[in-house]
Protein backbone atom coordinates (compact mmCIF):
# COMPACT_ATOMS: atom_id res chain seq x y z
CA UNK A 1 0.00 0.00 0.00
CA UNK A 2 1.25 3.47 -0.82
CA UNK A 3 1.34 6.11 1.85
CA UNK A 4 1.30 8.98 -0.59
CA UNK A 5 -0.41 12.15 0.40
CA UNK A 6 -2.83 14.48 -1.31
CA UNK A 7 -3.97 17.96 -0.34
CA UNK A 8 -6.93 19.96 -1.59
CA UNK A 9 -7.35 23.66 -0.91
CA UNK A 10 -11.09 24.26 -0.85
CA UNK A 11 -11.22 27.99 -1.59
CA UNK A 12 -14.65 28.07 -3.21
CA UNK A 13 -17.92 27.88 -1.35
CA UNK A 14 -20.11 26.70 -4.18
CA UNK A 15 -21.98 23.44 -4.40
CA UNK A 16 -20.45 22.16 -7.64
CA UNK A 17 -16.88 22.97 -6.65
CA UNK A 18 -17.27 21.43 -3.21
CA UNK A 19 -18.70 18.33 -4.88
CA UNK A 20 -15.61 18.00 -7.09
CA UNK A 21 -13.36 18.45 -4.05
CA UNK A 22 -15.11 15.74 -2.02
CA UNK A 23 -15.26 13.32 -4.97
CA UNK A 24 -11.50 13.62 -5.41
CA UNK A 25 -10.85 13.41 -1.67
CA UNK A 26 -12.94 10.25 -1.43
CA UNK A 27 -11.25 8.68 -4.44
CA UNK A 28 -7.79 9.55 -3.10
CA UNK A 29 -8.61 8.02 0.28
CA UNK A 30 -9.91 4.89 -1.48
CA UNK A 31 -6.60 4.69 -3.33
CA UNK A 32 -4.74 4.54 -0.02
CA UNK A 33 -3.67 8.17 -0.01
CA UNK A 34 -3.45 10.34 3.05
CA UNK A 35 -5.86 13.17 2.22
CA UNK A 36 -6.09 16.63 3.82
CA UNK A 37 -8.67 19.24 2.84
CA UNK A 38 -7.70 22.81 3.68
CA UNK A 39 -10.82 25.00 3.84
CA UNK A 40 -10.16 28.68 3.31
CA UNK A 41 -12.02 31.89 2.37
CA UNK A 42 -15.41 31.00 0.80
CA UNK A 43 -14.56 27.35 1.33
CA UNK A 44 -15.04 27.89 5.07
CA UNK A 45 -18.78 28.02 4.29
CA UNK A 46 -18.68 24.32 3.44
CA UNK A 47 -17.71 23.37 7.00
CA UNK A 48 -19.45 26.26 8.74
CA UNK A 49 -22.53 25.51 10.84
CA UNK A 50 -25.87 26.43 9.28
CA UNK A 51 -26.76 28.91 11.97
CA UNK A 52 -24.13 30.77 13.94
CA UNK A 53 -24.13 32.60 17.24
CA UNK A 54 -23.35 36.32 17.14
CA UNK A 55 -20.28 35.77 19.36
CA UNK A 56 -17.75 38.58 18.97
CA UNK A 57 -18.52 39.16 15.31
CA UNK A 58 -18.51 42.78 14.18
CA UNK A 59 -21.59 44.15 12.40
CA UNK A 60 -20.15 43.68 8.89
CA UNK A 61 -18.94 40.17 9.71
CA UNK A 62 -22.33 39.27 11.14
CA UNK A 63 -24.12 40.60 8.04
CA UNK A 64 -21.74 38.67 5.78
CA UNK A 65 -22.41 35.45 7.67
CA UNK A 66 -26.16 36.00 7.46
CA UNK A 67 -25.95 36.61 3.71
CA UNK A 68 -23.72 33.62 3.16
CA UNK A 69 -25.32 30.85 5.15
CA UNK A 70 -22.96 27.97 5.79
CA UNK A 71 -23.32 24.22 5.81
CA UNK A 72 -22.84 21.63 3.07
CA UNK A 73 -26.59 21.50 2.51
CA UNK A 74 -26.94 25.24 1.83
CA UNK A 75 -24.40 25.74 -0.95
CA UNK A 76 -25.39 27.03 -4.36
CA UNK A 77 -24.23 26.19 -7.88
CA UNK A 78 -21.54 28.49 -9.28
CA UNK A 79 -23.55 28.78 -12.49
CA UNK A 80 -27.26 28.47 -13.30
CA UNK A 81 -28.34 28.71 -9.67
CA UNK A 82 -31.45 30.61 -10.78
CA UNK A 83 -32.53 31.56 -7.26
CA UNK A 84 -32.01 27.99 -6.13
CA UNK A 85 -33.96 26.27 -8.92
CA UNK A 86 -30.79 25.15 -10.69
CA UNK A 87 -29.25 23.82 -7.50
CA UNK A 88 -32.49 22.01 -6.67
CA UNK A 89 -32.53 20.42 -10.13
CA UNK A 90 -28.94 19.18 -9.79
CA UNK A 91 -29.69 17.80 -6.33
CA UNK A 92 -32.72 15.86 -7.58
CA UNK A 93 -30.79 14.57 -10.61
CA UNK A 94 -28.02 13.38 -8.29
CA UNK A 95 -30.63 11.53 -6.24
CA UNK A 96 -32.07 9.97 -9.40
CA UNK A 97 -28.63 8.71 -10.43
CA UNK A 98 -27.93 7.41 -6.91
CA UNK A 99 -25.04 9.82 -6.41
CA UNK A 100 -24.29 10.67 -2.79
CA UNK A 101 -25.43 14.12 -1.65
CA UNK A 102 -22.83 16.65 -0.53
CA UNK A 103 -23.43 15.96 3.20
CA UNK A 104 -23.17 12.22 2.45
CA UNK A 105 -19.90 12.71 0.54
CA UNK A 106 -18.58 14.72 3.45
CA UNK A 107 -19.52 12.02 5.96
CA UNK A 108 -17.92 9.41 3.69
CA UNK A 109 -14.71 11.45 3.57
CA UNK A 110 -14.57 11.55 7.38
CA UNK A 111 -15.31 7.82 7.54
CA UNK A 112 -12.37 7.23 5.18
CA UNK A 113 -10.04 9.26 7.38
CA UNK A 114 -9.82 12.45 5.31
CA UNK A 115 -8.51 15.28 7.49
CA UNK A 116 -10.35 18.62 7.49
CA UNK A 117 -8.42 21.72 8.46
CA UNK A 118 -9.61 25.34 8.45
CA UNK A 119 -7.61 28.50 7.78
CA UNK A 120 -7.38 30.75 10.83
CA UNK A 121 -6.66 33.94 8.85
CA UNK A 122 -9.88 33.63 6.83
CA UNK A 123 -11.69 32.81 10.07
CA UNK A 124 -10.46 36.05 11.65
CA UNK A 125 -11.47 38.03 8.57
CA UNK A 126 -14.99 36.64 8.70
CA UNK A 127 -15.26 36.78 12.48
CA UNK A 128 -15.53 33.00 12.74
CA UNK A 129 -14.53 31.06 15.83
CA UNK A 130 -13.88 27.35 16.30
CA UNK A 131 -17.42 26.89 17.67
CA UNK A 132 -18.85 28.13 14.38
CA UNK A 133 -17.67 24.99 12.58
CA UNK A 134 -19.06 21.49 12.38
CA UNK A 135 -17.24 18.93 14.50
CA UNK A 136 -15.71 17.38 11.39
CA UNK A 137 -12.96 20.03 11.36
CA UNK A 138 -9.92 18.43 12.95
CA UNK A 139 -7.62 21.42 13.22
CA UNK A 140 -7.36 25.17 12.77
CA UNK A 141 -4.12 26.03 10.99
CA UNK A 142 -2.20 28.51 8.86
CA UNK A 143 -0.54 28.54 5.45
CA UNK A 144 2.77 27.13 6.71
CA UNK A 145 0.99 23.97 7.87
CA UNK A 146 -0.61 23.64 4.46
CA UNK A 147 2.64 24.19 2.59
CA UNK A 148 4.54 21.76 4.75
CA UNK A 149 1.93 19.10 3.91
CA UNK A 150 1.77 20.09 0.25
CA UNK A 151 5.55 19.94 -0.15
CA UNK A 152 5.31 16.25 0.78
CA UNK A 153 2.18 15.73 -1.31
CA UNK A 154 2.07 13.98 -4.65
CA UNK A 155 -1.23 15.61 -5.61
CA UNK A 156 -2.06 19.14 -4.51
CA UNK A 157 -5.22 20.79 -5.78
CA UNK A 158 -6.79 24.22 -5.50
CA UNK A 159 -10.53 24.26 -5.99
CA UNK B 1 -14.10 -15.76 -14.39
CA UNK B 2 -14.46 -17.31 -10.94
CA UNK B 3 -14.64 -14.98 -7.97
CA UNK B 4 -14.90 -15.46 -4.21
CA UNK B 5 -17.01 -12.35 -3.65
CA UNK B 6 -19.25 -10.11 -5.76
CA UNK B 7 -19.87 -6.40 -5.27
CA UNK B 8 -22.88 -4.96 -7.08
CA UNK B 9 -22.26 -1.36 -8.15
CA UNK B 10 -24.89 -1.23 -10.90
CA UNK B 11 -26.36 2.26 -11.11
CA UNK B 12 -23.49 3.88 -9.24
CA UNK B 13 -21.17 6.46 -10.74
CA UNK B 14 -17.57 7.47 -10.13
CA UNK B 15 -16.16 7.52 -7.51
CA UNK B 16 -18.62 5.22 -5.71
CA UNK B 17 -17.64 1.88 -7.36
CA UNK B 18 -14.01 2.56 -6.42
CA UNK B 19 -14.88 3.71 -2.89
CA UNK B 20 -17.01 0.60 -2.36
CA UNK B 21 -14.33 -1.66 -3.84
CA UNK B 22 -11.76 -0.19 -1.45
CA UNK B 23 -14.09 -0.87 1.48
CA UNK B 24 -15.02 -4.37 0.29
CA UNK B 25 -11.46 -5.54 -0.38
CA UNK B 26 -10.67 -5.11 3.31
CA UNK B 27 -13.12 -7.95 4.06
CA UNK B 28 -11.37 -10.37 1.68
CA UNK B 29 -8.79 -12.91 2.74
CA UNK B 30 -5.38 -12.65 1.04
CA UNK B 31 -5.45 -14.28 -2.40
CA UNK B 32 -9.23 -14.02 -2.81
CA UNK B 33 -10.81 -12.56 -5.96
CA UNK B 34 -13.47 -9.84 -5.99
CA UNK B 35 -15.88 -9.39 -8.87
CA UNK B 36 -17.31 -5.87 -9.25
CA UNK B 37 -20.43 -5.33 -11.36
CA UNK B 38 -20.77 -1.89 -12.86
CA UNK B 39 -22.52 -0.04 -15.68
CA UNK B 40 -20.32 3.06 -15.44
CA UNK B 41 -17.82 2.75 -18.29
CA UNK B 42 -15.26 4.79 -16.33
CA UNK B 43 -14.64 1.63 -14.32
CA UNK B 44 -12.71 0.10 -17.25
CA UNK B 45 -9.92 2.59 -16.75
CA UNK B 46 -10.43 3.34 -13.05
CA UNK B 47 -10.21 -0.19 -11.68
CA UNK B 48 -6.76 -0.99 -13.16
CA UNK B 49 -5.57 2.44 -11.96
CA UNK B 50 -6.93 1.81 -8.46
CA UNK B 51 -5.43 -1.69 -8.33
CA UNK B 52 -2.01 -0.48 -9.44
CA UNK B 53 -2.00 2.25 -6.80
CA UNK B 54 -3.19 0.05 -3.94
CA UNK B 55 -1.10 -3.04 -4.66
CA UNK B 56 -4.03 -5.23 -5.66
CA UNK B 57 -3.93 -7.29 -8.83
CA UNK B 58 -6.22 -6.35 -11.70
CA UNK B 59 -7.26 -9.56 -13.46
CA UNK B 60 -9.35 -8.17 -16.31
CA UNK B 61 -12.92 -7.54 -17.33
CA UNK B 62 -15.88 -9.13 -19.04
CA UNK B 63 -18.48 -7.01 -20.75
CA UNK B 64 -21.96 -7.92 -21.94
CA UNK B 65 -25.03 -5.80 -22.70
CA UNK B 66 -23.83 -2.70 -20.90
CA UNK B 67 -22.85 -4.60 -17.79
CA UNK B 68 -19.17 -4.64 -16.97
CA UNK B 69 -17.63 -7.21 -14.66
CA UNK B 70 -14.17 -6.39 -13.39
CA UNK B 71 -11.95 -8.69 -11.36
CA UNK B 72 -9.36 -7.80 -8.74
CA UNK B 73 -7.29 -10.06 -6.57
CA UNK B 74 -6.13 -9.20 -3.08
CA UNK B 75 -2.42 -10.01 -2.89
CA UNK B 76 -1.51 -13.21 -1.07
CA UNK B 77 0.24 -12.79 2.26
Amino acid sequence: MSEESMTIIVFSGEFDKALAAFNLANTGASMGMDVTMFFTFWGLGVVKKGSLSRGNKGFMQWMMNIMKRGGADHLKLSQMNMLGAGTGTIKSLMKKYKMPSLPESMALAKEQGVRFVACTTSMALMGLEEDDFVGDVDEFVGAATYLSLASEGKVNLFI
Amino acid sequence: MDADHTLDCIGLYCPMPIVKTAQKIKELAPGEVLEVLSDDTGIKSDMPAWAKKTGNEYLGLEEAEGEIKVYVKKPAG
